[in-house]
């Protein structure tokens, strides 16, 4: 039988990414619920390689931005130029237009810079001199963000951190997946020879098919019992938001697809959660995100119905 | 869709339940409508059929009503008048066939529904055996179903079905209240009044030859006895009926006796109880066993030892009575009875008469006489047959020296005759002997066709003593019925004939069912209803106490069916007990389910627990989870589940 196009497109990327399949299938499931995805790491543990891959394997058109200090939103959404010939203006568009993007390290870029591209993706679409023009279909962003610790960054204002469906960490590969990464060829050319394995409109089907899942009504009610946790207990500067709410059920929707199922399970709810929630949640006492700990501790503590 | 702009809103398969239903009600109506009647309205519903079934609108408006029409007009000239029951019912049963003909809108077929409903009711005005109350009951399950094909027309038929058994069902526990409860009148439950005058079958104050024999092809039911212990061997099993003294030479005519709230003779000997279910026979015997103890409410005592209601028995009614069979009566009788009892017509019978002095010429005694008679008749051959020739001039030389064949009226009638003929009081007793044993129930079953007429002579010292010359040529009638005794090649009624014995067995259980169904349904009168609320405590309660009990009790039962619906409002509840259930059995393992777990984890975690009840454990979690959080959940999986999970043994 030949695989869902879901699970065909998990496989592949886990060839190229090491011992890394819980966060492949997070970062897809973003993918499929429409989302954007931010990946926190320290660099050099794969993060620019995710990028690459998806756009590989499913054949996007890819555009990398490098995020720096003195990088410009005209850098970004594109700039109009005169042209002599016509006596017009004439729009260039900028990397944004493009299907995946990797915007890497955007924390290192000035907040002005940020929010250009945060619009771009809420509104999926471009404003410049007074004409809109849509972005492409399917549109994904995959931000990179440095540890904040770091000097020489911006950190993302909470509010723009919400445009972002997930936040996942990647971490280091356990020993057996990095002999295997250290041994094997170099994944930039195991991605270059990497043939698409689904089409772009399969995604876009996905997502379609992702939105029609059913989810039961203990569930809706599960999902509201874990957000009125998030704001009742007093340990978090503000809960989660109806909008994370949603996006809580679209990734546990694509979730479930990966898994193959029509409807969702509270497990579905319970895996894509903490990856929803910590960079929305502000812990009261020191205004840090909440560790995985601390999130699977608040999902114990929330009786499923 | 607008009701009155639907042309023909009937699908096929509403257009199936709604004909289905229709059908179910009329069948039972077809044994008392006029056959044209019944022949109308079933060709009515076929019409119907096949319109529906060569999808086409329903008939025109202006035939239907010439149809209803003519309909009318001869329902008027077959009954004469369009009040009452009969042309009622009639004039129901073809409308309802032609409000088939012309359903276009909702409303039309709720309007058939409801006149199938009324339909299904009017039965039991006229009938209401168990297998009728089936019927009605099979009809107005269709009916409840093709309301639910409109009003639900995706279900499935089985679903249907099941839910309109579930509706009756749930009306139950209301029919139940009411039926207890509903403060009775005296008198039957559905008979009209006309109907309880009606001619029966049975037997009556007078014999003439034939009478009997003609009462012996119906195999209706008399009445039963269910004794409270083994019931008494066939040859005591004479039931008492009318005591014919009176003979004019043709007919034997009961005299007047006397009555009495005691019976006339002590009771003595052996005693059998039991309870008598008499069948309605218009007349006041009860056809008590021999004899019968006393005092009883609401029996009198003849002098001529019959048992006898204060009331003509006009419903099918229940006594308690008691037998003495041993019990000698008459040993004082009174010189009227006896002398009343040695009366012959002056002339008449010479042959007999003859026969009788040849017997008599040394003055015997009259019990040496009585073996003398016995003996004779044995001696002569005579024939036990249902079909004996007419004997219209001196039936007793007939029967006894032309025919030689004859009935046990002819046997008894000759013996009386002859005896008299001595000079020895002698008289005609009628009622049954014998009755079959249910081997279902164990009651004894007697019917028409065990009718029977023996004799008594007065012996002086003894009274009145039981001979039935009848055993003396058929012994086997008295001791094993009358199929038996009869000459082979006899016409039986069909039901007594031996090769029909498993015809008969399905009888005997049909018998005893429908006994119970008439002791406990259409028996349960005002008597019975206060027995039974004297049982719950409630001595002869006011029916003001009455009604508002039963208000109450409908109210407790409608409140419990709505606490139970509101428990039940969906399998989904049932679903959390039996993961609740789950939960408690593994705790015993120390493998509680974590309150924020869900049953895909937990199974995983079962099975690395419990590696041997790994599949076992897994596929009830896995089954959970498609049950709990893929709605709706169909009710049978919901139990599968239940099942399983009692069933878990954990190794």
């Amino acid at each position: 039988m030949p695989q869902r196009p879901a699970n065909r497109l998990l496989e592949a990327a886990s060839q190229i990414i090491l011992g890394k399949t819980h966060e492949l299938q997070l970062a897809l499931s973003c993918l499929i619920a429409r989302g954007h995805l931010l990946i926190e790491d320290v660099p050099g543990v794969g993060k620019t390689t995710l990028a690459h891959a998806l756009a590989r394997l499913i054949g996007l058109h890819f555009q990398r931005i490098q995020f720096t200090s003195d990088l410009l939103p005209a850098d970004i959404v594109g700039v109009s130029i005169f042209d002599r010939d016509t006596s017009h203006f004439r729009f260039h568009p900028g990397p944004v237009f493009a299907q995946l993007i990797l915007a890497d390290e955007v924390n290192r870029a000035t907040p002005k810079t940020q929010s250009a591209l945060l619009e771009a993706m809420e509104e999926r679409q471009i404003t410049a001199d007074g004409s809109t023009m849509p972005l492409p279909e399917p549109f994904f962003v995959m931000a990179t963000q440095n540890p904040s610790s770091q000097i020489g960054t911006f950190p993302l204002p909470e509010s723009q951190l919400d445009r972002f469906l997930m936040r996942i960490q990647l971490g280091y590969p356990d020993r057996s997946a990095e002999r295997a990464l250290l041994m094997g060829k170099a994944r930039r050319e195991i991605i270059e020879h990497q043939p698409p394995v689904i089409t772009p409109d399969d995604l876009l089907a996905l997502q379609e098919e992702a939105q029609s899942l059913l989810i039961a009504e203990r569930l809706i009610d599960y999902v509201q019992d874990l957000l009125a946790a998030t704001r009742q207990a007093g340990e978090y500067l503000g809960g989660l938001s109806p909008r994370a709410g949603l996006g809580l059920l679209a990734a546990a929707r694509a979730w479930a697809l990966i898994e193959g199922r029509d409807h969702v399970l509270p497990e579905d709810i319970q895996r894509v959660f903490p990856h929803i929630a910590a960079h929305r949640l502000q812990r009261a006492g020191d205004g840090r995100h909440p560790g995985p700990a601390e999130l699977a501790r608040l999902l114990q503590s929330v009786p499923l119905r | 869709m607008h009701p009155d702009t639907a042309t023909d809103s009937l699908r096929r398969d509403q257009g199936s339940w709604l004909l289905g239903a229709a059908a179910l009600t009329l069948a039972p109506h077809v044994d008392t409508l006029p056959t044209w009647v019944a022949v109308l309205a079933f060709g009515l519903l076929g019409w119907r059929a096949s319109l529906l079934w060569r999808g086409r609108m329903a008939t025109s408006k202006w035939l239907v009503l010439m149809l209803a029409l003519a309909a009318g007009i001869a329902v008027r000239f077959e009954f004469g008048h369009f009040f009452g029951k009969d042309p009622g019912v009639a004039l129901l049963a073809i409308l309802l066939g032609l409000k088939l003909l012309e359903t276009r809108t909702m409303r039309d077929i709720h309007a058939a529904v409801l006149l199938c409903f009324f339909l299904q009711l009017a039965v039991f005005l006229e009938n209401q055996s168990p297998l009728f109350a089936l019927l009605a009951l099979g009809a107005c399950l269709l009916s409840i179903g093709s309301l639910l094909a409109l009003t639900d027309p995706h279900a499935s038929q089985r679903e249907r079905l099941r839910t309109s058994a579930l509706l009756l069902v749930q009306g139950l526990p209301f029919m139940l209240t009411l039926f207890v409860l509903f403060p009775r009148v005296q008198g039957p439950l559905w008979g009209l009044p006309a109907d309880a005058h009606r001619a029966v079958t049975g037997l009556s104050d007078s014999m003439s030859p034939g009478s009997i024999a003609e009462l012996s092809q119906s195999s209706e039911i008399a009445f039963r006895a269910a004794f409270e212990e083994a019931p008494p061997p066939p040859h005591l099993r004479y039931w008492r009926g009318p005591v014919l003294t009176h003979f004019d030479g043709s007919t034997w005519r009961a005299s007047r006796h006397e009555r009495a709230e005691h019976p006339y003779y002590t009771p003595a000997g052996p005693q059998l109880r039991y309870q008598l279910t008499l069948e309605a026979h218009n007349q006041h015997w009860l056809l008590a066993m021999d004899f019968a103890g006393g005092p009883v409410d609401g029996i009198r005592f003849g002098s001529d030892y019959q048992a006898l209601s204060v009331q003509p028995v006009r419903t099918r009614s229940r006594f308690e009575l008691n037998a003495y069979p041993e019990t000698p009566v008459g040993v004082d009788e009174s010189s009227r009875v006896l002398d009343s009892a040695r009366r012959l017509p002056a002339d008449g019978n010479p042959r007999s008469r003859q026969l009788v002095a040849e017997l008599s010429a040394d003055t015997p005694t009259p019990a040496i006489l009585l073996e003398r008679v016995i003996d004779y008749l044995r001696q002569s051959e005579l024939r036990y047959t249902l079909r004996p020739p007419l004997m219209r001039e001196d039936s007793v030389d007939t029967f006894l020296f032309v025919a030689q064949r004859g009935f046990c009226e002819h046997f008894s009638s000759a013996f009386v005759f002859l005896m008299r003929a001595a000079g020895v009081p002698a008289r005609v007793v009628t009622g049954y002997q014998g009755g079959e044993i249910n081997p279902v129930d164990g009651s004894l079953v007697v019917r028409q066709s065990d009718a029977h007429a023996w004799a008594e002579v007065w012996l002086d010292g003894r009274g009145w003593v039981r001979v039935d010359p009848t055993a003396l040529a058929a012994p086997q009638r008295i001791e094993s019925g009358l199929s038996a005794a009869l000459p082979a090649g006899e016409a039986l009624p069909l039901l007594m004939r031996p090769e029909m014995a498993w015809l008969r067995t399905l009888r005997h259980q049909w018998d005893a069912a429908s006994n119970h169904w008439n002791q406990w349904v259409l028996g349960y009168n005002q008597a019975r209803q206060l027995e039974l609320l004297s049982e719950l405590g409630l001595d002869t309660p006011h029916w003001q106490v009455l009604i508002g009990g039963m208000m109450l009790a409908v109210l407790v039962v409608m409140a419990a069916l709505l606490a139970w619906a509101m428990h039940y409002r969906n399998p989904a509840d049932a679903l959390d007990k039996a993961w609740a259930a789950f939960s408690r059995k593994l705790a015993h393992v120390g493998l509680e389910r974590h309150p924020a777990e869900g049953p895909l984890d937990y199974g995983a975690r079962l099975a690395r627990a419990r590696p041997l009840d790994a599949s076992a454990l897994q596929e009830i979690t896995s089954r959970y989870a498609a049950l709990r959080y893929r709605p709706p959940a169909p009710v049978h999986e919901v139990l599968e589940l239940k099942r399983r999970i009692r069933k878990l043994n954990l190794r």
